[in-house]
């Protein structure tokens, strides 16, 4: 029917159009009648409106016949070079459109531009879309150049320029970034054996190594370079030599694996760095730097990752405790299409046909009478249980972080005396959520929920021993900066007796420098705090790759090779080979990331270390995962828990921020030591930035902006909105639960409905179906006389 | 960066980009792929768009599908005659709707026509029998897949017609949280 349209359509046109030149395009339109059906729809339209026009614009026929040859192109995607050279005739002989037919022909322009861009969403076949997208180039080609007429053409065809030009590099930049991903071979072979769950993580791992190089890069290029190339060279000041008392175990290896000796005392630490204001031939200010890095690595952390779950968030609209479509989501998005090995789709089968045979007997059984007490009082137990082993554990980190630093006083700390604090806390780390699984087994949850209790848990153990670190250290600080006053005078004392003797001595002017190892040091403690981060990042990386070798590896190669002369099958029974840890090793990153964050400041050179520990961490773990794990038996995903874990990277770092801007705001600097010293508190460095480097009246202008009078307004009006936001927030999701409880309500009397009128006397059916005609019900009458 | 790749024009090229979620790269890589299946068969000048067809036998010994168990239906899916025998552009066209840049709806759509054994525009209950099979390799009795067959139509069939359309198969699959994970092969 649409063809015969067409075709009548394109005769009306021939006839219209035969009045002006074109008879050639005529014919070729004809020809070119034959198209898809969405074309014919188009073809209607332009057929009714032909015959207006012409009554309307009968005058000016050559307008009209210019502007039907344009529309009869559009509508019909002619053949590029007839058309150009039809419509190149036409419009050599205008100068300029009217207004409408100006509008008319960008809105077509504009759509044909958003067909392109969105060709790939297109469910078709290459061979048409490519066809296709090469008509629509051709379009737009062709008539942004006309559309370019009348006033303003150059700007147009300038802007056009400019936004071509910008598709092109974006879609270079595009092409220069996938380049740039590395290890995506290695991740496919690791997803190909043992599924996407494993493979997201180390997806994260890969994710994180990104962000830890942009941090490093911003670290290193702004801060560590300009201080070793413009800064004092090592040796000139006090700070950056080793004193005199340390000097003969500088270089042992023992001292240098404490990270105290050559390593304490190099750009490595806060310490290093000088506090004049501007250093080098640049002026380069390296204080203010320091500061504007150690605030931007916090700020471009929170927004890569605050970006990232935005992007998870919108892909991940569904809500995956939904249970209306058990079988059929068990059905259709169980496979994993990415699985590429026999081993893991075998298991893959097994565990698929167990899922649906588990489900089936779930919908069979009746509701179970649960003893609801019993149930209950075993998990407040169980809850009971863990605050008991969390507590427990802290309070043994507080301590031996007391007797660390008596023993630090001692003077020959054995090796285990020197590392207590690290071991101790690796070891809690280690041994902790095994116990707390082994608990977890009274509480009887759906597996997915019991994850999430499990995940939690962990998370408040890791933080609580975090924290508990924290303040411990907090009084290590406060205990060196009582004894810096000593030594503040004690160094002013010296100096002034170096300087008199001198004088005394010699006659000359200039007293000769005192010796920079000579001069009484105070206790740095950014520098300490900035070494016991460092240990433990350190401690926290070996105690991993120890327990990856032992427990993955050593326990493979024993399963694997003991297993011909022992009692039992080790492979099918204990210990059997390893599963991936997927959420243990998950926090692990995310734990030690949150300790990066927290170290930077006080030791620029952490996150170099984390970097290299992520590229090392990368290779050792894909070749251990491959080597000595097997694919997991069980396989549920805990659903949207990308963002999960994206929600604790959040959460780890504002409670990392919280103790370094404390210490920045409350605690001041060290006299001798770091780019602050000598000033009362470290953020004074922007004050005197700002007074000192820029114009006046920014200054004023900070003044005014700082008015408490003005921020206390201004947070009142940030908690307005975020009020605000949350409740229209809320009722969107009460509107969103309307609309769901509506639809159910909806299929389930369309059900009814069905099953009703199934089992009705057949006779009356018939009677109402005569009654009330519909589609569905002139089939029953025949069912119904066919039974 | 140059262009240094014979293989393609860079119109080609361009438009490829255009209709795949592929950069560059990709599609030259994808390329590679195809013409290592069978070197003889391929040219390595595609500038006049060679009509090569390779057989479907070729196309599931690919490592990436050849334990997938719905291997065959896609194949047929993406071919221009039915059979599996893909050309050059339908192979891209596959691993650009299995990539993780496809949207959901895209995918959901062709899923659908995977799961759709007879080629009827509807999941009727032998598809939905078919499919449960081979997810299973024909381990749960006939009674235990009916069982399941029925359980899905109750669920997703929201029109009543006794099998799923695709507004039923699409509204159902969008709200699922592990749909876009594992309907992707990486290439």
């Amino acid at each position: 029917k649409n063809k015969e349209e067409e075709e009548s359509e394109g005769e009306d046109s021939c006839t219209q159009q035969s009045r002006a030149s074109g008879r050639k395009s005529c014919q070729r339109e004809n020809g070119d009648g034959k198209k898809a059906r969405e074309e014919g729809s188009r073809q209607r339209e332009r057929g009714k409106k032909a015959p207006t026009k012409d009554q309307k614009e009968s005058e000016n026929k050559e307008k009209k016949t210019k502007k039907e040859g344009k529309e009869g192109e559009d509508k019909r995607k002619a053949d590029r070079t007839n058309s150009t050279s039809s419509a190149s005739s036409n419009s050599s002989d205008e100068e300029s459109l009217s207004e409408e037919e100006l509008a008319m022909l960008m809105e077509e322009v504009e759509q044909k531009k958003k067909l392109i861009s969105t060709m790939r969403n297109k469910p078709w076949r290459m061979v048409k879309k490519l066809s296709v997208l090469r008509e629509a180039q051709a379009f737009v080609e062709k008539f942004e150049g006309a559309l370019g007429k009348g006033k303003g053409k150059k700007l147009y065809a300038y802007k056009m320029m400019m936004a071509k030009k910008w598709v092109k590099f974006k879609r270079d930049f595009d092409n220069f970034k996938t380049q740039c991903i590395p290890w995506e071979m290695k991740i496919k072979e690791v997803e190909s054996h043992f599924g996407s769950s494993v493979a997201s993580y180390f997806i994260f791992l890969r994710w994180m190594y990104g962000v830890n190089l942009v941090l490093f890069g911003l670290i290193f290029g702004l801060v560590i370079i300009p201080e070793v190339l413009m800064g004092m060279p090592y040796g000139s000041m006090p700070r950056k030599t080793v004193p005199r008392a340390e000097q003969a175990t500088a270089m042992d290896f023992s001292v240098l694996w404490d990270f105290e000796g050559y390593i304490k005392y190099s750009a490595l630490f806060y310490g290093y760095y000088n506090n004049q204001r501007t250093i080098g031939w640049l002026k380069y200010r390296l204080p203010m730097a320091y500061f504007m890095v150690g605030i931007s690595v916090f700020g471009y952390s929170l927004m890569v990752v605050i970006r990232s779950m935005a992007r998870n968030a919108n892909e991940s609209t569904a809500d995956g405790d939904d249970d209306n479509f058990v079988f059929s989501w068990k059905m259709f998005t169980s496979w994993d299409y990415l699985i590429g090995n026999p081993e893991t789709a075998d298991n893959k089968f097994a565990s698929i046909t167990t899922s649906f045979k588990e489900s089936i007997v779930d919908e069979q059984e009746s509701n179970k009478d649960e003893n609801i007490h019993l149930r209950r009082f075993l998990r407040v137990l169980a809850n009971v249980l863990i605050i008991c082993c969390l507590c427990g554990s802290g309070y043994l980190i507080y301590f031996v972080v007391k007797r660390s630093q008596t023993f630090s006083k001692m003077q020959n700390a054995g090796w285990y005396e020197r590392n207590e604090v690290e071991i101790v806390m690796s070891l809690l780390g280690m041994f902790c959520p095994p116990l707390f699984e082994t608990i977890a087994a009274l509480e009887n949850y759906h597996p997915r929920i019991g994850l999430k209790w499990q995940l939690g848990r962990i998370f408040a153990l890791f933080l609580g021993n975090l924290y508990t670190f924290l303040l411990a250290l907090m009084d290590d600080v406060n205990e060196k900066l009582a004894e810096e006053d000593v030594v503040k005078n004690i160094t002013h004392w010296t100096l002034l007796g170096h300087h008199n003797s001198s004088v005394e001595n010699g006659s000359s002017a200039t007293p000769p420098p005192l010796d920079p190892a000579d001069v009484p040091r105070g206790p740095c403690w950014e520098t300490t705090v900035g070494i016991e981060f460092v240990r433990l990042t350190v401690s926290d990386i070996l105690v991993t790759y120890i327990t990856i070798l032992v427990g993955d590896f050593v326990r493979a190669c024993f399963v694997r090779f003991v297993n011909y002369c022992w009692c039992w099958d080790l492979e099918a029974g204990f210990p059997s080979y390893a599963e991936f840890d997927i959420s243990g090793n998950v926090l692990g990153l995310v734990f030690n990331q949150g300790m990066i964050w927290m170290g930077s400041f006080y030791a620029p050179g952490l996150v170099g270390i984390n970097v290299l520990r992520l590229l090392t961490s990368m290779y050792f773990q894909c070749w251990a995962v491959m080597s000595s794990n097997v694919p997991h038996e069980r396989v549920f995903k805990a659903s949207k828990s990308n963002n999960f874990y994206m929600g604790l990277l959040l959460l780890i770092l504002f409670l990392s921020l919280l103790p370094v801007a404390y210490t920045i705001m409350s605690l001041p600097p060290s006299f001798d030591c770091g780019p602050f010293s000598g000033k009362k508190r470290m953020y004074e460095v922007i004050q005197e930035t700002i007074e000192l480097d820029f114009p006046l009246f920014v200054a004023k202008i900070f003044s005014y902006v700082a008015n408490p009078g003005l921020i206390i307004p201004a947070i009142l009006l940030m908690v307005l909105a975020i009020y605000y936001l949350n409740a229209v927030a809320e009722a969107y999701q009460r509107a969103n639960a309307e609309l769901k409880k509506k639809m159910q309500m909806q299929r389930e009397e369309e059900k009814n409905k069905r099953n009703n009128k199934a089992s009705t006397n057949p006779v009356l059916q018939d009677l109402e179906d005569l009654l009330t005609p519909s589609p569905k019900s002139e089939s029953h009458p025949k069912k119904a006389e066919g039974k | 960066m140059g262009n240094k790749q014979t293989v393609f024009t860079a119109e080609q090229l361009d438009a490829y980009q255009d209709c795949t979620f592929f950069t560059r790269k990709e599609i030259l890589r994808l390329f590679h792929r195809y013409r290592d299946l069978a070197p003889q068969l391929v040219p390595l000048d595609y500038t006049d768009r060679p009509a090569v067809t390779l057989p479907y036998e070729l196309i599931g010994s690919m490592p990436e599908l050849k334990d997938n168990p719905f291997r065959q239906r896609i194949a047929e899916v993406f071919s221009a005659d039915g059979d599996g025998n893909m050309t050059l552009d339908d192979f891209l066209d596959m691993f650009s709707v299995l990539s993780e840049m496809a949207p959901r709806d895209l995918k959901a759509y062709y899923a659908f026509k995977i799961y759709d054994f007879n080629n009827d525009d509807y999941i009727c209950k032998s598809d939905l029998e078919k499919t449960v099979n081979k997810l299973t390799r024909n381990e749960l009795t006939p009674e235990e897949v009916r069982l399941v067959c029925e359980k899905v139509i109750y669920e997703a069939d929201a029109d009543n017609d006794g099998k799923l359309s695709l507004e039923d198969f699409q509204r159902m699959i969008v709200r699922a949280p592990d749909f876009l994970s594992t309907f992707h092969i990486r290439i």
